[in-house]
C-alpha cells in the first residue's frame, strides 16, 4: 500500500487491486476508485499540461465540474475518448489514459515557452494580432493556430460502440441523489409517485458518501444512504439510475439523461450498448444537483498539488488517499476547516491554515484550534512555489491598513483551497427559470420556475444538512400527484459549515507576479479580466467571448462566479448588474454517440421499396434514392452504361413497349360530397366538370402563386377522386390538403385517405403496350374509341380486382395498372411474360422516364420548376381553371407582376451544333461572349441525349421565352459559349397522335 | 384469363417477442356522427368521444384515430369488397368516406414482458398500463416510422405500419430489443 492510501475507511475495495496505465505508466489502484483518486494515491498531482501556457496542471476537483484534470482514454484504435475527467473515471483494471496538450511528454513540454511568452498573449491576442494581412488567415495562421490549439485529439475511424436510446415518463424526476434528492426521492415514492432518480456518479448519496460527521436518523450517514438506496430500489414503482447525467432541460419537463453502460467495466458484454439516452417527460421534476466548492484565486493557484478542499475531504473519506503528507489549508469558510480536520485525524501533516476572513468563530475553527492546528486571520496568498507539484505557499496577514505583513512561506506537498459554494442551477437555468442574486448566499440562485419544477437543497442555498433533507422531503411530497401518506421525518445532525465565502481575487493579488487563474480550462487571470474592463467591456457577455473565461467545455463551473465578481469589481458595478451568462445543455459533454443512437448505417433513415424492388435488383437495375424511396433508375444490360441503357430503354418505350414501376408515386384518395368542391378551390384547375371516369392532369400552387406540385386526377366517383402527387410531394400534399381541410374548409363534407402504398402501379407504355395488355386485363375495352386517353375504370387485372388509367408521361399510349400492393410483383411479372409474347417489353427507369417526358416538355415539380414558377411560366396556362371564383394562388397569380411578359417562362433548347448536351443549371445569355457582370436571362432545368431525335435536348426557363422561340440564345459552358436555338418545349410528336393512338 | 396471382407481404423478421401478423382486411373509415352510428350497427366501432380505445367483436375491431376517423380491421377472410358493401348499405346516404386500405400496411405484434420497454425504445408515449391500457389505440410515432399502436392485452402490442416502413421499423426494433433480451 501506498504512503498516500490510509489502511482503512473510504468506500474503496482493498481487496481488489487494479492494475492501470497512464501515459503509458504501470500503476495500482483499487476498485472503488476513479483515475483520479487511484493517481492521488500513487502520488501522482501533474496530470496535464493546459490549454493556452502549457503550465503543468493538476486535480483541482473531485467531480464533474473538474476544469484541469482531463485525460483521454483508449481501449483500442477505435475507441479513443479525449478530455474526459480524472475525477469521473472509474477504474477498471486495464484502464489506459493519456495526458492531454503536451509534446513530446508531460514532463518535458515544449508548448510550455507559452508560457514564458505569456505577455505577448494577452486575451484579444488572437483577434488583434491575426487580422493582417488578410489572405494569411487562411493558409497561415488558422492551420498553425488550429494545430497548437484544442484538447485531446478526436478519434478518426468510425466508433465500434452500440448506443441505445429510450423513452420514458414518471410523475416525479428527481435530479441529483444526494441528501436532498435522495430525501426527495423518497418522499415521492412514499406517496405512490412513479418516480426515476438519477445521478452521474457511480452510487448515490452524493457529498454524504465522504462525509466523516454527519449522523442520520440516529446512524452514520453511509448507513442511512445504504437504507434509502435499498428502499428505493425495492419499490417497483422507481427507476434509479446512477452513472447517468442529467444533461439537458428541454421545454415541458423533458430531460435528456445520458446513462454510461460499460465504460467502468475492464472488458463489456461484446454488443453491450456503451451509453443509453434518456428522454425522460416528466410530470414534476425535483433538480437536487447540489453547490460546487469555488477555488479561491490567489497568484500560482493552479499549481499541481492546490486543490478544492471539499475534493482533499473526498478522497480522504471516500477513497481512502490522502492528498498530501503536509497540507496548508487556505480558506474563506468554515466548510474548509473540515477537510483540515479531517486530513489532521488522518494523519496529515497540517502546516497551517490561512482564513481570507478577519475571524471565525464556527464549531469548525474552533474544533481545528482545539487540534492544535494553527491558524492566521485575515490572511492572503502571495504565491506558491514547486515546479510539478506546489513546494511551498507564501501567505501574508493583511494590515488594516490594507498591505501585507507577518509574511511567511510554509513548506508543503498540497494546498487546499475554500472559497465557497456555487449552487449549480444549471438546469433550472436552461429550464428558462429565472434566476436571483441574493446578498446573504452571494450566489444566484432560482427564482421563479418557468416549468413545474423545484429546486431542493443546497442548488437553492439550503447548506444545514437537517435542512436540506427537509427541503427534499417537501420537494418529493409535494411534486408527487397525490398526497395521501403520512410524511417521513429524517432526523439528521451535522456541524455547521456554512459560514463564510469569498467572490473574486484574493487581497494584493494584482500585484503579484505570479498568474492568479479564474478559468482553469481555458487559462484565463485576473490579468485577462483586468485588460476586457480596460478594453471597456461592461457585460459578463461580452467580456466572456473577450477573454474566453467559462467558454471550455466545463462552462465554467467553477469559474463563473469569480469571473463575475472581479469584473465587478473593476468597474465597480453590483454583480448582478454584470450579469451572468447563459446555460446551455450539456452539463456535461455528452458524446455524439448518445445523440445518434441507433440512427446510423441502415436504421439511419427508412429506405422504402416498392412491391416490385427485389424483382429489379435481381434484373440487375441501379437504383437511386428519390426522397426515401428506392427507384430503379436504369436497367442495364451487360457491357451497357447508363447512356447506352437509357438510350436503348427510350428507343424500346418509343419503338415497342415499356415497363416502369410507378409505386412510388403519391396517391391520396378525396371522397365525400364535398370532394370535387374541394379540388376545385385547391387545384389550380376545373373539376365539377370533369366526368367519372376520367382523369385530369392537376396542378397544385401555394398562396403564393407558386407551383408545389402535379399529378393526374381520376374522378372515380361523383363523390371520390384519386390523385396522384409527385413521389417526394406526397406527404407534404396530403399534409397541405389537410390543413386546408380542417382549417380553411371546415364546411366541406370531405375525407383524404392516403392510398400510395395500397397500390402497386405498373405502366405500361409504348405503341404496343394495348397488345400487351389485351390478354391481362378483363372488364375494360381497351381500344381508344372505348377507353380513351386519360381514362379510368375499375377492372380486373391478372386475376386481381384493380383498375386501370389510361394515362402516359412518355407521349407513347400509355396504361398505368393499380393492383392491389401485395400482388403487384406477380402482376409485373405476368405483365412482363405477357410482353415477352407481344414482341418483347423492356423494362424502363427513372432515368430514361426523365429523358421521354422531356422529349414531350412534361415537367418535372422540383427540377424545372424551383419554386418561384407559376403554371403560365410552365406553359400550362391552358390547365387554370379562369371562371373558377377562386382557387389557392389565385390572388397572387392576379398581381401584375406575376403576369409581366418578362417573367422566366419554360422553353426548349437545342445546340446549333446538334451534339453539345447543355450543363443542368447551365446560365442563358441573350449576347455571346461577354465579360462579368454578365447580364443573365435564364437557365437550363433539364438537358438529355435524345435517342429518338439523335441530337441532345435541353428544357430551360428563360426571360420572356415564348416570344424568343425562334431566337439564337447563348449557353455559357466551361468550353465557351454555346450558340442553342429556341424551340418549343415538345420536341417530340406535337401533335399528341401517338399518345391517342 | 389467369387465376389471382400469389400474394406477397412484406418479408420481416420475427422472434420471440416480434411477429409480422398475417394478411388482414382494412378500412379507412371517415365521417360524421350519422355515418359512424350507422356503421356500427354492422362493424364494431367505438363511439366517437372514446377517444384512443379499440372497440373489438371477436376478430373485428374499429379503432379510434379521431371524432371523424377510425381504422377498421377484420381478418383477410372478410373480403374487403363485402366489408365495404354491407358497411355501406347501412351507412345509406349519410356522409362518409370509406377507402380499402388492406394491402396499405402490415400488422406487427410486439408481445412479452419486455414489450413495453422495446416499444419505448423508439415510440415516444407513456405506455405503462396505468397511462395506456388494455385496449388504447392511437397513431403515434416509430422513430421515423408513423405507426398505429394498439395495446391488445397487457403484453401484447399491435402495430400497424405502412408496408414500405415495416422493415425500418422491424429492424430498429430488433435492434432495440438487443439490450432487453437474450
Amino acid at each position: 500500500m501506498s504512503r498516500w492510501r490510509t489502511a482503512t475507511g473510504g468506500r474503496v475495495d482493498r481487496t481488489r487491486t487494479l492494475a492501470f496505465r497512464f501515459d503509458g505508466t504501470r500503476y495500482e489502484g483499487l476498485a472503488g476508485d476513479t483515475l483520479a483518486s487511484a493517481l492521488l494515491a500513487n502520488g501522482v498531482h501533474l496530470v496535464g499540461r493546459s490549454f493556452k501556457y502549457h503550465r503543468p496542471r493538476g486535480i483541482l476537483t473531485a467531480g464533474a465540474e473538474e476544469p484541469s484534470a482531463l485525460v483521454t482514454v483508449r481501449r483500442d484504435s477505435a475507441r479513443v475518448t479525449p478530455d474526459l475527467r480524472a475525477t469521473q473515471l472509474e477504474l477498471y483494471e486495464g484502464l489506459d489514459a493519456l495526458s492531454l496538450n503536451r509534446w513530446p511528454s508531460l514532463e518535458r513540454d515544449v508548448g510550455r515557452i507559452n508560457d514564458w511568452l505569456s505577455p505577448l498573449f494577452p486575451a484579444g491576442f488572437y483577434y488583434k494580432t491575426f487580422m493582417w494581412p488578410k489572405s494569411a488567415w487562411k493558409s497561415l495562421y488558422e492551420p498553425v493556430i488550429r494545430r497548437a490549439a484544442g484538447l485531446g485529439v478526436a478519434p478518426t475511424e468510425p466508433d465500434p460502440d452500440r448506443y441505445a436510446q429510450c423513452y420514458a415518463h414518471c410523475d416525479v424526476l428527481v435530479v441529483g441523489a444526494g441528501p436532498a434528492g435522495l430525501a426527495a426521492a423518497l418522499a415521492a415514492a412514499d406517496q405512490g409517485a412513479r418516480v426515476l432518480i438519477c445521478d452521474e456518479q457511480s452510487e448515490f448519496g452524493g457529498s454524504l458518501l465522504a462525509d466523516r460527521h454527519a449522523t442520520i436518523d440516529g446512524g452514520p450517514a453511509a448507513a442511512w444512504v445504504a437504507h434509502a438506496v435499498a428502499d428505493l430500489a425495492a419499490n417497483p414503482r422507481v427507476v434509479c439510475l446512477p452513472r447517468t447525467t442529467a444533461f439537458g432541460y428541454f421545454p415541458h419537463n423533458l430531460i435528456g439523461l445520458a446513462e454510461r453502460l460499460t465504460d467502468h467495466l475492464a472488458a463489456p458484454a461484446p454488443h453491450a450498448a456503451r451509453e443509453r439516452l434518456w428522454q425522460v417527460r416528466a410530470r414534476s421534476v425535483v433538480l437536487a444537483t447540489g453547490a460546487v466548492e469555488r477555488p479561491l484565486v490567489f497568484p500560482g493557484n493552479d499549481r499541481p498539488g492546490v486543490m478544492l478542499a471539499g475534493a482533499g475531504r473526498t478522497y480522504l473519506n471516500r477513497y481512502g488517499v490522502r492528498v498530501g503528507a503536509r497540507v496548508v489549508l487556505v480558506t474563506a469558510t468554515d466548510a474548509g476547516y473540515e477537510a483540515a480536520i479531517d486530513l489532521h485525524d488522518a494523519g496529515v501533516e497540517i502546516a497551517g491554515i490561512a482564513d481570507l476572513r478577519t475571524a471565525a468563530s464556527g464549531e469548525l475553527p474552533a474544533a481545528a484550534r482545539a487540534a492544535g492546528i494553527e491558524v492566521t486571520a485575515s490572511a492572503t496568498v502571495l504565491g506558491t512555489s514547486g515546479n510539478r507539484r506546489v513546494a511551498g505557499i507564501t501567505i501574508a496577514q493583511i494590515s488594516s491598513a490594507g498591505s501585507s505583513a507577518a509574511r511567511r512561506t510554509l513548506a508543503c506537498d498540497a494546498v487546499l483551497m475554500s472559497g465557497g459554494f456555487t449552487p449549480s442551477v444549471h438546469l433550472f437555468s436552461q429550464s428558462r427559470g429565472t434566476l436571483r442574486w441574493s446578498d446573504d448566499h452571494q450566489a444566484f440562485l432560482p427564482d421563479r420556475s418557468a416549468e413545474r419544477e423545484r429546486s431542493a437543497g443546497a442548488c437553492r442555498g439550503v447548506v444545514d444538512l437537517a435542512e436540506t433533507i427537509a427541503d427534499g422531503l417537501t420537494a418529493g411530497a409535494e411534486s408527487a400527484p397525490s398526497r395521501t401518506a403520512t410524511a417521513r421525518r429524517i432526523v439528521a445532525t451535522r456541524p455547521r459549515s456554512s459560514d463564510g465565502g469569498h467572490l473574486g481575487a484574493v487581497p494584493l493579488a494584482s500585484g503579484a507576479s505570479q498568474k492568479s487563474f479564474v478559468d482553469w480550462q481555458h487559462d484565463v487571470t485576473i490579468k485577462d479580466l483586468a485588460i476586457a474592463t480596460r478594453e471597456g467591456f461592461r457585460s459578463i457577455e461580452h467580456v466572456k467571448r473577450f477573454t474566453t473565461t467559462g467558454m471550455a467545455t466545463d462552462q465554467g463551473k467553477t469559474s463563473n462566479l469569480n469571473a463575475l465578481a472581479i469584473v465587478a469589481r473593476a468597474i465597480d458595478a453590483p454583480i448582478p448588474r454584470v450579469g451572468l451568462t447563459t446555460f446551455r445543455m450539456p452539463y456535461t459533454p455528452t458524446t455524439f454517440g448518445t445523440f445518434a443512437g441507433p440512427s446510423r448505417g441502415d436504421l439511419f433513415d427508412p429506405v422504402r421499396r416498392t412491391p416490385i424492388h427485389d424483382w429489379a435488383a435481381a434484373a440487375g437495375a441501379v437504383f437511386e434514392d428519390v426522397g426515401m424511396w428506392k427507384r430503379a433508375r436504369y436497367f442495364p444490360q451487360p457491357g451497357e452504361d447508363m447512356h447506352a441503357a437509357v438510350a436503348r430503354e427510350c428507343r424500346a418505350v418509343r419503338s415497342s413497349c415499356g415497363l416502369f414501376d410507378a409505386s412510388t408515386l403519391g396517391k391520396i384518395e378525396v371522397v365525400g360530397p364535398g370532394a370535387a368542391e374541394f379540388l376545385e378551390r385547391l387545384y389550380v384547375n376545373s373539376w365539377a366538370n370533369l366526368g367519372v371516369g376520367r382523369c385530369r392532369y392537376g396542378i397544385l400552387c401555394r398562396e403564393d402563386g407558386f407551383i408545389t406540385d402535379d399529378g393526374v386526377v381520376a374522378r372515380l366517383a361523383a363523390d371520390r377522386f384519386h390523385v396522384t402527387t409527385t413521389t417526394g410531394g406526397a406527404p407534404r400534399v396530403l399534409a397541405m390538403m389537410e390543413d386546408y381541410r380542417q382549417t380553411e374548409w371546415p364546411d366541406l363534407e370531405v375525407w383524404l385517405t392516403s392510398t400510395t402504398e395500397a397500390w402497386a402501379v405498373i405502366a405500361v407504355q409504348g405503341p404496343n403496350a394495348r397488345d400487351v395488355l389485351r390478354g391481362c386485363v378483363e372488364g375494360i375495352d381497351l381500344e381508344a374509341s372505348a377507353f380513351p386517353h386519360m381514362s379510368v375504370a375499375a377492372a380486373r387485372i391478372c386475376g386481381v380486382e384493380g383498375m386501370v388509367m389510361r394515362v402516359s408521361f412518355t407521349g407513347e399510349l400509355g396504361y398505368e395498372l393499380n393492383v392491389p400492393a401485395d400482388y403487384g410483383l406477380e402482376i409485373w411479372k405476368a405483365v412482363h411474360a405477357a410482353g415477352a409474347a407481344h414482341g418483347g417489353i423492356t423494362c424502363y427507369g427513372t432515368e430514361t422516364m426523365h429523358v421521354l417526358r422531356a422529349e414531350k416538355g412534361y415537367i418535372i415539380v422540383g427540377q424545372d420548376t424551383d419554386g418561384t414558377v407559376t403554371p403560365v411560366d410552365a406553359g400550362l396556362s391552358w390547365a387554370v381553371g379562369r371562371k373558377k371564383p377562386d382557387f389557392v394562388g389565385r390572388r397572387s397569380l392576379q398581381r401584375q407582376s406575376m403576369q409581366a411578359p418578362d417573367r422566366k417562362q419554360l422553353v426548349g433548347l437545342r445546340a446549333r451544333d446538334g451534339r453539345t448536351l447543355l450543363d443542368e443549371g447551365a446560365q442563358v445569355a441573350d449576347r455571346p461572349n461577354q465579360q462579368p457582370p454578365m447580364q443573365l436571362i435564364g437557365h437550363v432545368t433539364s438537358s438529355y441525349e435524345s435517342a429518338v431525335l439523335g441530337s441532345p435536348i435541353a428544357l430551360a426557363m428563360v426571360a420572356g421565352g415564348r416570344a424568343r422561340i425562334g431566337q439564337t440564345l447563348y449557353v455559357p459552358m466551361p468550353g465557351g459559349d454555346v450558340e442553342v436555338d429556341v424551340v418549343s418545349p415538345v420536341f417530340y410528336d406535337p401533335k399528341g397522335e401517338r399518345i391517342n393512338a | 384469363m389467369p387465376e389471382a396471382p400469389a400474394r406477397h407481404v412484406p418479408s420481416l423478421p420475427s422472434a420471440d417477442w416480434m411477429s409480422p401478423l398475417p394478411p388482414a382486411t382494412r378500412l379507412a373509415f371517415q365521417g360524421g356522427l350519422a355515418a359512424r352510428a350507422a356503421a356500427a350497427r354492422v362493424f364494431p366501432l367505438p363511439d366517437a368521444q372514446a377517444v384512443c380505445q379499440a372497440r373489438c367483436d371477436g376478430d373485428r375491431a374499429g379503432l379510434w384515430l379521431g371524432p371523424d376517423e377510425c381504422l377498421l380491421l377484420a381478418p383477410a377472410t372478410t373480403g374487403a369488397a363485402a366489408l365495404l358493401e354491407a358497411l355501406r348499405s347501412a351507412i345509406g346516404t349519410a356522409a362518409h368516406s370509406l377507402v380499402d386500405v388492406s394491402h396499405r400496411q402490415v400488422g406487427l405484434e410486439i408481445r412479452g414482458p419486455q414489450a413495453e420497454r422495446i416499444l419505448n425504445g423508439a415510440c415516444p408515449l407513456d405506455l405503462s398500463l396505468e397511462q395506456f391500457p388494455v385496449g388504447r389505440c392511437t397513431r403515434t410515432v416509430l422513430a421515423k416510422a408513423e405507426i398505429v399502436l394498439w395495446r391488445t392485452q397487457a403484453q401484447h402490442f399491435r402495430v400497424e405500419i405502412w408496408r414500405s416502413f415495416a422493415a425500418y421499423a422491424a429492424a430498429l426494433l430488433q435492434e432495440i430489443a438487443r439490450d432487453y433480451v437474450v
